[in-house]
């Protein structure tokens, strides 16, 4: 970087967080508009069933209800929920906003009902009455594909949505050359994100101005207002997105929902502001869920531990309609399955299965955990079948550093990596010999201590357009206020993770002013030019380059007005603590300040350089980064109850260079810990009736404090090539890297009995029964949930 | 989300109150800390039509000595209760137990009367209550009556409280020379309520012998209860690891546990067995140490 | 049908006639705007609506705003008012601030409050006492370490104030 570096790489404290910890933030349901009214929706309480009929009449006539509406009433008027993925022979499945004459999960929206407030409107909710006619439900994903399964969808010949093939290498050719196939059937489980912000929407109408304001709970303001505008068929420069401060999002609203399109109707249609608040119970049923996928992998392997090739067929559960990126989300395991290991004969097949239940989507990680579990559990079973120690079976496959950039048998091309370099800093901080020789020790006394690794590699810095289907780069417009302040507008909408604090430190930076000269705007959609979100670890990588690059525009354009009015050749000059010096003679300087001014009063400026600071960069990256690590979990198994103890978390990430070291520790931290909530804790339960039983937090644990214990984290730096900073992404490391170290583990400490693998989530019980292999007793009586 | 609308009382005297829930019956329900109450109200699982809020009656927020016994107002928080002197003294098991219900926030407002009326299988006080032989009072407009614990639990949330009585407080014998006593439990990662949950108190003799053991149990079966039959094998006997592991086996001998999407049957009972083991161990281990 | 409440909120009295199921969590955040208290669940377990009455923590999802009639109540607007703020952030809020104890800042407040009442009752906390303090309040952004980290700070801070 051409200035002196002051504040990247240091662990600055948040910009954000004084209004956060007052509690003067705004989250969209913290905003109130006069004359505002409150929108709720009625849901099927059946997976699937038939909308006989829906009799609004006696909630209309209730006190404080202004309007109900059904599928009828929204008939032309909304679109579908967009998809954006487009897979080669991919059957429809599209979600209408409020059911038609089926309803296909148990939450989806049957009738809207608009009151005047929250209470009024909930006692409204029960007087809608709609006569179902239940239906079969499809549930099991190895059902849903029999030839005799009910459909999803009435007129689909099969509930498959779409089958993706990719085949690399000469996959016969290995298994046959192999000494050995270790085979491995594995569920990633379907989870639910849980951002603590249940989603918000409030929308209101300018008659006037023909104008639409949407304050969502969003990650991707842009595409929303996109979306909506087309959705509505209402034009997209009268419509208005903003997305103020998000309580989490976890790819749960990268999307677009029935919710926001309802209420820019309502908002329209009775031209009042019109509010939608979502419960918890309605946010386990009807915001997307994640993963749920379930792998059969096998591996040719060598005596010596050599992966000669792979097969693995998975099954996404899709759910039963296409949220925004729905069907392309098991694709990204597909890209990743083979990890961080030389595996170039390869053949994946993903069939993407329709059912009764919401639909899954991106949930933090995205694709990428699933691939990297199904290999990271893989690459276990064949050490222990091998009899290899499972660190030296890795070191054996990873390509080497000098191997980058490596083409994977997957078509993408690793930008940079030191796998080894990862793995044995993780050995070295783990004391992982020492644990081997403790294990041992603990065995011959009957307890059960486990030791799992992890090597991840995940694909980040999403992405370059061609691979993404709404664009992949970012966007930022910086200018620099006559007062010298800098205004740094970014198409990015980071919610959490804290990049109005990175980002001014690049811009900072790169321009020689102080933190605090910079303001960061985001989220604004008639403030900050069109952006593509934050999702998928690229805010950084793509939208802080975008600034970084823009800064650059600005930088030089300010050197050129310095030189003009210090006779220098802009060549020699450098911008550092408001000042513009030569390089040649430091004394001889000229302030920031003074050629701002300029810049501004336009009197002595250069010929051919426009009045004004300001400047705009759309930052196409060339390719996606690849992040990569190595997790060691250290546990120990309550033989007696099958509980497991976390003893010990060691993470080595390498996302290459750190902007602000603090940012990243939380971003790890976090993301080991909802791998915690994956690996031992979390699933969503449906019953074979397609009713969700784990639809609460009273039945839903994710991790809380006393679940955790402290987490060592350390660093390798290897600067990827693709972007001039260098950086990477880290904002799914942790659910992505962790959650196999801790399955590892466990199935590590249960090696005694014999036990080669165990579905997630490990919960006591099914830890205890690996163990006593008890049989089940079926006698129980069935308790009420409470 | 929101509760369905009700009439509210606030009555200042237990008097007024029970005249209120004689007048409204079935049709009213008592609202303490409402740490049960509120969440079920909010569900709409609960659409009581009257709403008598006893808060306000300070007489029942109190924790007293009478007579030997240890007297605990129903409207006594589970702080109140995990953070007393004179219960850490008395009766340490309850304030070892209340110390383990749900999260701070809950402990500050609910209330042992509330809990105890509401009856959860899974809540943590009836293991406790058992396990002390504990008298539980009930008031109504013909006077009071007292429930001994091992006759209070009937069924799923159904106690022998009828419809206009109120529970006042709970009663709690001394215990006798060199006892200890252990609360254990299993808890339901989501919730924190007990999936297996025991209670557990030793006395010992002179020489060092088991005189007698109590053990409550809850979480496991539809309603909370005593494992007479551990009891019994403990009782007269020196206590080692394997009399300990023997009489842990039959805790939940004879009854049919609760089975759902936490735990199965046979996981309940194998982990009531193992808690009640566990909370054997840590209350002789009190015992002998005579700290009760 | 109205009822009639009379109580204290960040230090000032509030008379308010309201529906006897008014939650208290919508009375503070609809009839008072103190929109810091947050909704994150309707089943009593997340604690983003935590706040103080009566200087201890409650759920104030899970309370009628007529069981508040007579009580003094904390919200997070008002800590800065408290005495051990010393006029600028309470030393809990700044901890957040300094040990990066927040992301999204939805849990915060509440997740604050609970701390502000641990370190009333437990000035010198172990790290298992903390998190066992913090057991009502989810959080899904941070894995609670630095949440830790910072109640140690504020712990500390007030620790040497009172010295």
């Amino acid at each position: 970087m051409a200035t002196a570096t002051k504040l990247i790489g240091k662990p600055i404290k948040r910009k954000e967080d004084p209004r956060l910890v007052q509690g003067i933030a705004h989250y969209v349901d913290d905003l109130t508009l006069p004359g505002m009214l409150h929108l709720g929706i009625v849901r099927s309480p059946y997976a699937h069933a038939r909308v006989r009929s829906v009799d609004v009449s006696k909630a209309l006539a209730a006190p404080g209800v202004v309007a109900v509406l059904t599928a009828e009433d929204v008939q032309g008027a909304i679109a579908p929920i967009p998809c954006a993925a487009q897979i080669p022979d991919m059957k429809p499945a599209p979600r209408p906003v409020l059911a038609t004459n089926e309803v296909r999960f148990v939450g989806e929206g049957v009738a809207a009902v608009v009151a005047a407030d929250r209470y009024a409107l909930r006692d409204a909710m029960d007087l809608v009455e709609v006569d179902y006619e239940p239906l079969p439900a499809v549930v099991d994903l190895e059902k849903a594909l029999r030839k005799d399964s009910p459909r999803v969808h009435d007129g689909l010949a099969d509930n498959a949505a779409y089958h993706w093939a990719l085949e690399g290498g000469d996959v016969k050719k290995a298994f046959k050359q192999a000494d050995r196939v270790v085979k491995l059937r594995m569920l990633n489980q379907r989870l639910i994100p849980v951002a603590m912000e249940p989603r918000a929407v409030l929308a209101q109408y300018d008659r006037g101005d023909n104008r639409l304001t949407l304050w969502s709970s969003s990650q991707i303001p842009h595409i929303l207002r996109t979306q909506i505008a087309a959705m509505l068929n209402f034009p997209e420069y009268g419509v208005y997105v903003i997305v103020p401060e998000v309580g989490g999002g976890f790819g749960s609203k990268l999307n677009v929902y029935p919710e926001e399109a309802l209420a820019c109707h309502l908002a329209i249609k009775l031209e009042k502001p019109v509010k939608w608040n979502e419960g918890r119970r309605e946010n386990f049923l009807s915001t997307i869920h994640g993963r749920g996928e379930s792998c059969d992998m096998e591996l040719a392997v060598k005596r010596d531990g050599t992966i000669l090739g792979m097969r693995a067929r998975v099954l996404a559960d899709l759910g039963a309609y296409y949220q925004l990126l729905t069907p392309l989300i098991p694709t990204l395991t597909g890209l990743m399955i083979c990890g961080c290991y030389r595996i170039q004969n390869l053949s994946v097949e993903i069939t993407g299965v329709l059912t009764n239940k919401m639909a899954t989507d991106a949930y933090r990680g995205a694709g990428r955990p699933e691939a990297t579990y199904f290999v990271e559990r893989a690459m276990d079973a064949v050490a222990a079948e091998l009899k290899i120690d499972p660190a030296e079976l890795r070191r054996k496959n990873f390509p080497k550093p000098k191997d980058f950039p490596y083409a994977t048998a997957t078509g993408l091309i690793y930008d940079t990596a030191n796998y080894q370099g990862a793995l044995e800093l993780a050995l070295k901080k783990s004391g992982y010999k020492a644990l081997r020789r403790q294990q041992a020790a603990l065995r011959k006394k009957g307890r059960l201590l486990g030791i799992g690794l992890s090597s991840y590699v995940e694909i980040c810095a999403l992405g370059p357009s061609s691979a993404m289907p709404a664009g992949g780069w970012e966007s930022a417009t910086i200018r620099i206020e006559p007062t010298g302040r800098v205004r740094v507008l970014t198409g990015s909408s980071p919610h959490g993770q804290g990049e109005e604090t990175s980002f001014s430190q690049i811009a900072a930076d790169m321009l020689g002013v102080g933190l605090d000269d910079v303001i960061i705007v985001h989220g604004d959609t008639s403030a900050v030019p069109y952006g593509i979100g934050t999702f998928g670890s690229r805010t950084l990588a793509v939208g802080g380059t975008a600034i970084y690059r823009c800064c650059e525009k600005l930088r030089d354009k300010l050197l050129k007005i310095a030189g003009h009015l210090m006779q220098e050749d802009p060549a020699k000059l450098v911008l550092r603590a408001k000042q513009i010096v030569s390089k040649r003679d430091p004394k001889k300087s000229i302030s920031f300040a003074e050629t701002v001014g300029a810049a501004y009063t336009a009197k002595t400026l250069p010929p051919g350089v426009e009045p004004g600071l300001e400047a705009t960069h759309f930052y196409e990256p060339s390719n996606f980064t690849f992040p990569f690590g190595t997790h060691v979990a250290v546990v120990e198994v309550d033989r007696e109850t099958g509980e497991v103890k976390l003893v010990k978390y060691v993470a080595v990430d390498d996302c290459g260079n750190l902007i602000n070291p603090l940012l990243v520790e939380g971003q790890v931290q976090g993301g080991i810990v909802q791998s915690i909530g994956q690996a031992m804790l979390e699933e969503a339960v449906y019953d074979d009736q397609g009713q969700l039983l784990t639809g609460e937090l009273m039945d839903y644990a994710i991790p809380r404090a006393a679940d955790v214990p402290k987490l060592e984290t350390f660093h390798t730096v290897t600067p990827t090539p693709v972007n001039p900073m260098g950086v990477k992404g880290v904002g799914e490391a942790g659910t992505i890297g962790a959650t196999p170290a801790l399955v590892n583990a466990v199935v590590d400490a249960l090696a005694p009995f014999g036990v080669r693998h165990l579905d997630m989530p490990l919960k006591r019980e099914r830890v205890w029964k690996a163990i006593h292999q008890a049989p089940s007793e079926s006698a129980g009586r069935p308790r009420r949930s409470k | 989300m929101i509760p369905a609308a009700f009439e509210y009382f606030a009555p200042k005297s237990l008097d007024d109150a029970l005249r209120l829930v004689e007048r409204h019956g079935d049709e009213a329900k008592l609202l303490a800390g409402g740490q049960s109450l509120i969440p079920l109200m909010k569900l709409r699982l609960s659409v009581p039509r009257y709403v008598v809020d006893i808060g306000r009656i300070r007489s029942l927020r109190s924790i007293r000595e009478e007579g030997g016994w240890l007297v605990i107002g129903a409207l006594s928080t589970h702080h109140d209760v995990e953070s007393s002197e004179m219960v850490r003294l008395m009766a340490p098991l309850l304030a070892e137990t209340a110390s383990e219900i749900g999260d701070v926030q809950v402990r500050n407002r609910g209330t042992i009367g509330g809990s105890l009326s509401h009856s959860d299988p899974a809540a943590d006080y009836p293991a406790a209550m058992l396990a002390l032989d504990a008298q539980i009072v009930a008031a109504s407009s013909s006077g009071t009556r007292t429930i001994h614990a091992s006759e209070f639990f009937l069924d799923l949330m159904t106690t022998q409280l009828r419809p206009g009585e109120i529970l006042t407080e709970v009663r709690i014998p001394r215990l006798p020379e060199r006892s200890g006593s252990a609360y254990r439990k299993l808890h339901q990662p989501a919730s924190g309520f007990a999936l297996a949950g025991a209670a557990v108190r030793v006395s010992l003799d002179e020489v060092g012998k088991i005189a007698s053991a109590a053990i409550g149990i809850t979480g496991v079966a539809v309603r909370p209860f005593r494992a007479s039959g551990a009891e019994a094998m403990l009782a007269g006997k020196k206590p080692s690891p394997k009399l300990l592991a023997d009489a842990s086996e039959k805790v939940a001998d004879g009854v049919e546990p609760l089975a759902d999407i936490h735990a199965s049957a046979a996981y309940r009972r194998a982990a009531a067995s193992v808690y009640a083991r566990r909370a054997l161990e840590a209350a002789l281990a009190r015992a002998e140490g005579e700290k009760g | 049908m109205g009822v009639a409440i009379h109580l204290q909120v960040n230090g000032k009295s509030c008379q308010d006639e309201v529906e006897p199921r008014l939650l208290l969590v919508h009375y503070l955040r609809e009839h008072l705007g103190l929109t810091g208290t947050h909704v994150g669940c309707e089943t009593s377990l997340c604690g983003a609506c935590t706040v103080l009455v009566d200087g201890r923590a409650v759920k104030s999802c899970s309370m009628l705003a007529v069981q508040a009639d007579g009580a003094e109540i904390t919200t997070i607007e008002g800590l800065t008012s408290t005495p051990e703020a010393n006029g600028g952030l309470h030393p809990v809020q700044e901890g957040f601030w300094e040990k990066h104890g927040l992301q999204c800042g939805y849990c915060t407040p509440g997740m604050i409050l609970s701390a502000v009442e641990l370190l009333r009752e437990n000035p010198s906390p172990s790290d298992a006492q903390i998190r066992r303090a913090l057991a009502g309040n989810l959080c899904r952004c941070t894995g609670y370490q630095h949440i830790i980290e910072a109640v140690e700070y504020a712990a500390k801070k007030l620790r040497a104030r009172k010295r």
